[in-house]
């Protein structure tokens, strides 16, 4: 299969290959900076390197890589999740699983069909179906490597002691994938979870700031997923018609080559045009689904990890009024009030410092969103325009060249 | 006396009056090499190829020497005109001709299509040659078009109605500009009328669309949908397109069925066009019977001509049938395209409606905007997808169809002569076998066989050779036409593509402006 993340067919240049572009206010300090610089992809699984600079003391070197693979990563977002510690921050969200199946078995029934098609087409499609698999790969790593930035830059997440450990523990950290009873747990503990959100969403915020958050945070995650979704759908059919020039240029090519009159020259030609127009297409393709899909996927996950913020500041609240009511109910009685006045403060001190932090949070989330869809939204103009002008000079150079033929 | 016009003399349009070619031939080589001598057009190379090859049994004229003399050779050209030659009849040319009027070279470089009809050779006998020649001049002076279609009647005897028009300046129409109401079983029957008259002698006559039943069904019941609208549309195209390749035929153009369809304002209704009538089962049997009999031909190709020409054809049908596939994929993933593109577009604008920053907020309209301006364009290419290159395809397809039953038709005539020369065979044997048994009446009778089957057989090898002869020039002439075609379709494809091209920089860089706004 393909291995290492080789530079050759430039499929993705250097200014793509930065998902971490998303998020544009990444203070990558000396102090402490996390990249991939490597990925290996073997049978069922991908293995990153991950690098780390640093001149924090907490490290035994200043420079040093290591081997995780995706549940490695799953681990650390998991455990920022669990930490009640962090209750008050947006937990970046967690990469997607790396997904090649699909690329994978395209390749596998191009093997298969090899003998149907003429040599020409089959290297073609290999090569198209090379460069997706490359593709997918790419931004599995970057995908990969946004959400190590995500915690590098966070100034209190920097600081976690497993993801210390993530970064610099050299040995396999033996973290299995969840297993099905686990699998059936988390399951179950989400629909607590929605079922005690929507709950716990019924209450209303004194607080306007986060009253008016949580509405907008619910409409636009909303509308971000459907966005994401139609916008998938869109590139996906840009790609398909790309790979219809494909089969035109083949099918002009072979007229081409066998038409008996003096028209053979221009099919060869006209061939050529779809040939290279396809390429140009695929890019325009594949630009979208980088600027426009992914921010909104992107966006997707971010908005929801937002949710859960908000969520857990609610239930914080929740609890703490709870709290209060039960200091009441045992001052009346006069039995455990003690208890009760230490737990009704620890809901309190919790509540406050959630809030505190996630208000910030939420600041930050809007100006690293704006960020974003700026910096990809204007990315998307050039490159659309560059694709147009690239495609629109090989359309008239094709024409001149056929005009003065005839 | 000379540039009288007559209408052709074309009674009953039966091919049969042009079989004697004799004359004819031997006159468009004289005629050929008048044109060599005296060349009146400017433009050398492209003359000759244009107006010669069409007939490809003349002499190819290659080196046509212009530039000298050109007041010379209409000088020559005006006296030939006045003289009245032995071996020709009264000379006829299509327009004021032009050797009358006195020419300066000036003139002469004026726009091609006059030139073409003054290169027509000014001399010509009434032959099928000099005929086409004329039409080659004046092959730019008819244009057909379809519109307006007009749904007429309810219910299922409802059916929709196109108007013809034919604009032209050709005299043998009464008219310069005239139009006619026509139902699609009209463009049925004339096809069939024209392909029982002209197929058999091999005369590559272009297929009439095809019906639909499902079309039609839902536009008689009467549903008003895009669906509906886009059959009438494409057919409308379809019939189009057939007209024009229909007349574009030079012998077809002077068929009288032809200009009586173009022309007169009532037809009689064509049944026989109907699938289900005995004409059309009459018509599915044959067709079958056709196929069994391909196959049990076992024809002795003398000429490798034609067994080249069949191979080539096969392989060309192959071919565009693989590209249609294709350019139908294509168009159906456009319109995926558009479709999914205008969703999106609502999808990104109401995202842009809770976006809570301002100029993000504004920015996303702008680009819900830009994608809905987007999907009409994927929308408009689409169409151009389908109705330049995809019907292209599908025509020629179906065009090669007609060829390969030209080479058929051509089989069956040597099935034919071969039966007779069989049969004159068995004959001859009688007629010996009659003079041992010495039945000095029966052998009479036996003779008059013989003398009947030996016409027969001349016949047979005539009508051969005729066919034969007739098919090459129409495969040349098919050849030029579709390599035309072709190129013409190709180029204007590609013109559609760049101007979508185009249309989307100017979308995208009044969005940039929008996008850098965003603070």
């Amino acid at each position: 299969m393909m291995e290492g993340l080789d530079d050759g067919p430039d499929f993705l240049s250097e200014e793509d290959r930065g998902l971490k572009a998303i998020n544009v206010n990444l203070q990558s300090d000396a102090a402490l900076q996390v990249d991939i610089s490597d990925a290996l992809s073997e049978r069922d699984k991908v293995k990153f390197t991950v690098h780390t600079k640093s001149s924090l003391p907490n490290f035994k070197q200043n420079e040093f890589s290591v081997v995780r693979q995706h549940e490695e990563f799953i681990w650390l977002h998991d455990s920022f999740v669990e930490n009640e510690d962090y209750a008050g921050y947006i937990i970046p969200p967690a990469p997607p699983r790396p997904d090649f199946d699909a690329s994978r078995e395209k390749l596998q029934k191009l093997g298969e069909g090899e003998g149907s098609m003429t040599k020409e087409e089959f290297t073609k499609m290999k090569q198209e179906l090379e460069a997706e698999y490359l593709a997918i790969f790419k931004k599995t790593v970057a995908m990969h490597e946004v959400f190590l930035c995500r915690v590098a830059a966070h100034p209190i997440l920097r600081r976690d002691l497993n993801f210390h450990v993530f970064l610099e523990y050299n040995q396999d950290l033996s973290v299995r994938g969840k297993n099905k009873k686990e699998k059936l747990e988390d399951f179950f503990k989400n629909m607590v979870k929605s079922a005690d959100g929507v709950i716990v969403s019924g209450v209303k915020d004194v607080d306007d700031f986060f009253e008016h958050e949580r509405t907008f945070l619910l409409e636009y995650h909303n509308r971000v997923k459907d966005a994401s979704a139609k916008s998938d759908r869109m590139t996906r059919s840009h790609k398909s018609a790309a790979d219809d020039y494909n089969r035109i240029g083949s099918s002009l090519y072979a007229l081409g080559t066998q038409d008996s009159t003096d028209i053979c020259k221009f099919f060869l030609k006209v061939s050529e045009l779809f040939d290279k127009t396809r390429k140009i297409e695929a890019r325009v393709s594949a630009d979208e689904d980088l600027k426009l899909s992914d921010l909104l996927k992107y966006y997707l996950r971010e908005s929801q990890a937002a949710k859960d913020l908000l969520y857990r500041r609610s239930r914080s609240l929740v609890d703490y009024e709870n709290a209060n009511k039960a200091l009441d109910k045992a001052r009346a009685k006069n039995k455990d009030v003690l208890q009760a006045e230490t737990s009704q403060q620890l809901c309190c001190q919790k509540f406050e410092k959630i809030s505190e932090s996630a208000k910030q949070e939420l600041i930050d989330f809007k100006t690293r969103r704006v960020a974003a869809f700026r910096k990809n939204l204007v990315e998307l103009a050039e490159l659309e325009l560059k694709h147009a002008k690239g495609n629109l000079q090989l359309l008239q150079n094709c024409l001149a060249v056929l005009n003065g033929d005839t | 006396m000379a540039a009288e016009r007559e209408p052709p003399p074309l009674g009953d349009g039966k091919p049969t009056d042009f079989e004697d070619l004799e004359d004819g031939e031997d006159l468009f080589t004289s005629t050929v090499s008048t044109l060599e001598s005296s060349p009146s057009s400017p433009e050398p190379a492209s003359l000759p190829a244009e107006d010669i090859s069409a007939n490809s049994n003349g002499p190819k004229p290659t080196e046509v020497v212009l530039d000298d003399d050109r007041e010379d050779l209409f000088a020559e050209a005006t006296e030939e005109v006045s003289l009245d030659s032995p071996e020709r009849e009264p000379i006829l040319s299509s327009e004021p001709s032009p050797a009358v009027t006195p020419v300066t070279p000036t003139t002469l470089i004026a726009p091609r299509i006059e030139s073409k009809s003054m290169s027509a050779p000014v001399i010509f006998d009434r032959s099928r040659e000099e005929i086409e020649e004329e039409a080659n001049g004046d092959i730019f002076d008819i244009e057909i078009g379809v519109s307006d279609p007009e749904k007429v009647g309810d219910g299922m005897n409802a059916y929709m109605a196109y108007r013809v028009t034919t604009k032209t300046s050709l005299s043998m129409f009464s008219k310069s500009e005239f139009s006619v109401k026509r139902r699609f079983s009209d463009f049925l029957g004339l096809h069939s009328k024209l392909a029982s008259k002209y197929l058999h002698v091999g005369y590559i006559v272009p297929p009439a669309p095809e019906k639909s039943i499902v079309g039609m069904t839902k536009v008689k019941v009467g549903k008003e949908d895009s669906s509906s609208t886009e059959f009438v549309e494409k057919r409308r195209a379809a019939l189009e397109r057939y007209l024009q390749r229909t007349v574009k035929h030079p012998t077809l153009l002077q068929d009288p069925d032809l200009r009586q369809f173009l022309e007169s304002s009532e037809l009689p209704r064509a049944v026989n066009t109907q699938a289900l009538s005995g004409a059309g089962i009459l018509r599915m049997v044959n067709k079958a019977a056709d196929a069994v009999n391909k196959m049990t031909i076992k024809m002795n190709e003398s000429d490798a001509w034609f067994e080249e020409k069949q191979q080539q054809f096969e392989n060309l049908d192959q071919q565009l049938r693989e590209l249609h596939v294709s350019v139908e994929a294509l168009v159906c993933h456009r319109k995926e395209l558009s479709a999914n593109t205008a969703a999106f577009a609502k999808s990104a604008a109401m995202l842009g409606n809770s976006e809570d920053h301002t100029a993000l907020s504004r920015a996303l309209s702008q680009l819900a905007e830009v994608e809905e301006k987007i999907d009409q364009l994927h929308q408009e290419q689409a169409f151009a997808d389908f109705y330049m290159f995809s019907e292209l395809l599908s025509d020629y397809i179906r065009l090669i169809a007609a060829v390969k039953g030209v080479f058929d038709h051509r089989m069956k005539c040597w099935q034919k002569w071969e039966d007779a020369q069989i049969t004159l065979l068995k004959k001859r044997e009688a007629e010996a076998k009659m003079m041992v048994a010495n039945k000095p009446d029966k052998i009479q009778q036996a003779k008059n066989e013989i003398r009947e089957w030996e016409a027969k057989v001349q016949q047979g090898e005539r009508d051969f050779e005729q066919i034969s002869k007739t098919i090459r020039k129409e495969v040349g002439r098919f050849e030029k036409e579709r390599v035309k075609d072709f190129k013409t379709v190709i180029i204007k494809y590609l013109e559609s593509l760049v101007q979508t091209q185009q249309q989307l920089i100017k979308y995208w860089e009044a969005f940039l402006p929008e996008a850098k706004a965003i603070a």
